[in-house]
């Protein structure tokens, strides 16, 4: 698959919901029929409002939700691994090779453990070390490349402020070696300073350990700042996506429009010029039929208010990809 | 004229375990009615404390220092200590509202129950007048089918809705003063959006005075006229909002700019501020800003610098750090 480290093909994950014994079970259409393509190196990034399915899909890409129909693939040097077709032995080199950052720093590392034994966890789980010897280095190098020091190492968790927490975990998911990371929201707890510090990490350790990120977040602007291609989510759909700056400068979708306009801009001379969308994102126990954004479209067409509109991208630029209704 | 709330050299103290803190220091605000003032600063700087020491909710293990004064309409509240008193400034002439707004409804009571609960204690009407405007109040924000919110509880509303119920609620017993802390922080982006224009909306159309907390630079460009930026317990830089953010003096105010990932400008580089936020058990004496700041002198670098805040433009206050610093980077 040449250059793509990840492959989602029409991936679509539903949750069951029965609101209590006696009610009929429901479908909740978190994520659907989603087709995108990682490349190997890059910085990808998954925004959208709550709930429109970020973290789900990315735990679908890591294997730790249920994929209801299509596939994910791994493309690795030697060989390809199919997540809805994985024997144990696959999952685990997997597991080593995919590695999620959470999002709170806080909740994340357990307080009774050093910070040397949080980030050595993983390779003591997967068996990755063969001796103590070997565990320490590994842990020793990996807290070096994200500026921890050896003092550190020996201290508990509670000691440390916000940014040196992250990157902890930072150490942690990156101790196997991993090629692929999910950063969910990794950047959202944290002040703008040490945001700021942590982007750059993540920056230089992608280039260092030729990382490949899937970069989750709400922030508009952090995105816009650190990766190289983004896709747009809405209520379980990509409704927009491209390579980041096209798509920041020349947005086509009338919800990214909107989200764009939305971001508080930081020149007090351009006040509320944000597009506003009224009312609240749908349910997805029940999303609109047809174009999934016509509830809250300030602008839609004939068409697309009986929900005759079907979801689906069409490239109107190279790599850039547009949910077909307002494209054309 | 005088301000509708007068903050003067005001000191927040805390006894813990590990010692005595100290969460503000020597801080002096004021704000004026239909006036929006922007707090900003990062995690720990002291804007809750000193917004809830204007309604005395802090704990009981605080401490106040004797010569400061928070004057809200020729009153000074830290001399509250009457029942009568402390209800004029808790839901009476100031109200607030929070990042988190189950933090404002009692989850067993339905949301119209405690509004009318709390009309009732602040004003000199009956039940029916009470419900009337609680309803009129939920419409006016932006609440579709307001009568059947009344009878709703908050955790059975949306997020965005929630937040609407909660400005309702502190709005309804039209307080002449709005601490606003974090109120859109938890929130979407296009709903951010909504909740904005709406406070906007209501301080222009009752003429309160609103002091309004967020550690986000863009909200603060967005609904501040005054801002006031702290740091550690301290105000390091207030004036205009124009001013402060297109002609900031202090490195502090200028570091957080710089970290700020701005849309317009992606080719800029996310400069960090160096070091971390000292613990407030170990705040530096001097400059709070010195063991991080890119421009001190040897002087500054030795704590010898008082903080003092100096008038460089006309409402712009800086502390005195680039002047006698000198080193104004
Ligand atoms: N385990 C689950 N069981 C049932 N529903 C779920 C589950 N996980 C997620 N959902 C639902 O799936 C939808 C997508 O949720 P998801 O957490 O992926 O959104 P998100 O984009 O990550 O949102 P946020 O920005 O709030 O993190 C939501 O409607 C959510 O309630
Ligand atoms: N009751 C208390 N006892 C002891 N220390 C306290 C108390 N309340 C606040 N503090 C301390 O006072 C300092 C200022 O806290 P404050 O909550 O005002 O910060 P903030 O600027 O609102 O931060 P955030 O952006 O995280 O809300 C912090 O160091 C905090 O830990
Ligand atoms: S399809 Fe129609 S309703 Fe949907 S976003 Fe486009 S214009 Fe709006
Ligand atoms: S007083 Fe000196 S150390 Fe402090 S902020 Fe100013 S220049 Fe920096
Ligand atoms: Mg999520
Ligand atoms: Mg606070």
């Amino acid at each position: 698959m040449g250059n793509n480290l990840i492959s989602v093909n029409n991936v679509s994950v539903n949750f069951d919901y029965q609101e209590n014994f006696i009610s009929k079970k429901q479908k909740i259409h978190a994520v659907n029929n989603i087709n995108i393509k990682i490349q190997k190196g890059s910085f990808f990034g998954l925004v959208g409002e709550s709930g429109s399915g970020k973290t789900t899909l990315g735990r679908a890409i890591l294997g730790a939700n249920k994929i209801s129909s299509g596939n994910v693939i791994f493309h690795d040097d030697e060989r390809d691994y199919d997540l809805t077709n994985m024997n144990k032995q696959d999952l685990k080199e997997y597991r080593k090779k995919a590695q999620l950052i959470f999002q709170d720093p806080y909740a994340a590392l357990s307080p009774r453990m050093t910070v040397r034994d949080i980030i050595a966890e993983p390779l003591e789980v997967m068996k990755i070390t063969n001796s103590r010897q070997e565990t320490d280095e590994r842990v020793r190098d990996i807290a070096a490349k994200c500026r921890l020091n050896i003092e550190h190492l020996r201290r508990f968790p509670h000691a440390f402020s916000g940014g040196q927490r992250q990157r902890i975990s930072i150490a942690r998911a990156l101790v196997s070696n991993p090629k692929f990371i999910v950063a969910d929201e990794s950047v959202a707890a944290l002040d703008v300073s040490i945001q700021a510090d942590i982007l750059n990490l993540l920056k230089q350790l992608q280039t260092e350990l030729n990382l490949t990120y899937l970069f989750i977040s709400h922030d508009l602007s952090v995105v816009a700042h650190v990766c190289d291609v983004v896709a747009v989510m809405y209520l379980g759909h990509i409704v927009e996506m491209g390579p980041s700056r096209q798509l920041f400068k020349n947005p086509k979708h009338s919800y990214t429009k909107a989200l764009l306009s939305s971001i508080p801009s930081i020149d007090p001379e351009k006040r509320s010029e944000a597009i506003e969308l009224k009312g609240e994102i749908p349910s997805a126990l029940h999303p609109p039929p047809g174009c999934v954004f016509r509830t809250r479209c300030p602008n839609p067409g004939i068409d697309c208010k009986g929900g005759e509109i079907k979801m689906g991208l069409t490239e109107v630029e190279p790599g850039h990809w547009v949910d077909q209704c307002c494209a054309l | 004229m005088s301000h509708l709330l007068e903050v003067k050299n005001l000191d927040v103290k805390f006894d813990t375990d590990e010692g005595r803190i100290t969460a503000v220091e020597n801080i002096s605000l004021s704000v004026d009615q239909g006036e929006v003032l922007g707090i900003v600063g990062e995690s720990g700087s002291g804007k809750s404390v000193t917004a809830k020491s204007i309604m005395k909710l802090n704990p009981g293990n605080t401490s106040y220092n004797e010569d400061a004064e928070i004057i809200l309409d020729n009153e000074n509240v830290l001399q509250f200590t009457s029942k009568q008193d402390l209800k004029k400034i808790r839901g009476g002439k100031v109200s607030m509202i929070f990042q988190e707004p189950m933090a404002s409804f009692a989850p067993a009571i339905k949301i119209g129950a405690q509004m009318v609960e709390q009309l009732l204690i602040h004003k000199k009407i009956n039940k029916d007048e009470a419900k009337s405007i609680s309803i009129n109040m939920l419409k006016r924000v932006g609440i579709a089918d307001a009568e059947k919110r009344f009878n709703q509880y908050a955790f059975e509303l949306s997020g965005g809705m929630r937040q609407r119920a909660m400005i309702a609620m502190a709005l309804s017993t039209m307080p002449k003063l709005l601490l606003a802390d974090e109120p859109t922080t938890a929130l979407d982006v296009t709903i951010q959006a909504q909740v904005i224009n709406l406070i906007k909306d209501i301080i222009k159309e009752y003429q309160m005075g609103v002091i309004f907390i967020t550690h986000d630079l863009g909200v603060i460009a967005q609904v501040a006229d005054h801002v006031a930026v702290m740091y550690l317990g301290s105000v390091v830089e207030k004036g205009p909002v124009n001013e402060i953010l297109k002609n900031p003096k202090h490195p502090y105010t200028k570091g957080l700019l710089q970290a700020l990932p701005d849309i317009n400008n992606l080719d800029a580089p996310l400069s960090p501020i160096p070091g971390n936020i000292p613990s407030p058990l170990d705040r530096p004496t001097g400059c709070v800003f010195r063991t991080r700041c890119p421009h001190h002198n040897p002087e500054g670098k030795d704590g010898k610098i008082e903080m003092k805040l100096i008038e460089v433009e006309p409402g712009h206050w800086v502390d005195q750090c680039g002047i006698k610093c000198g080193q104004n980077g």
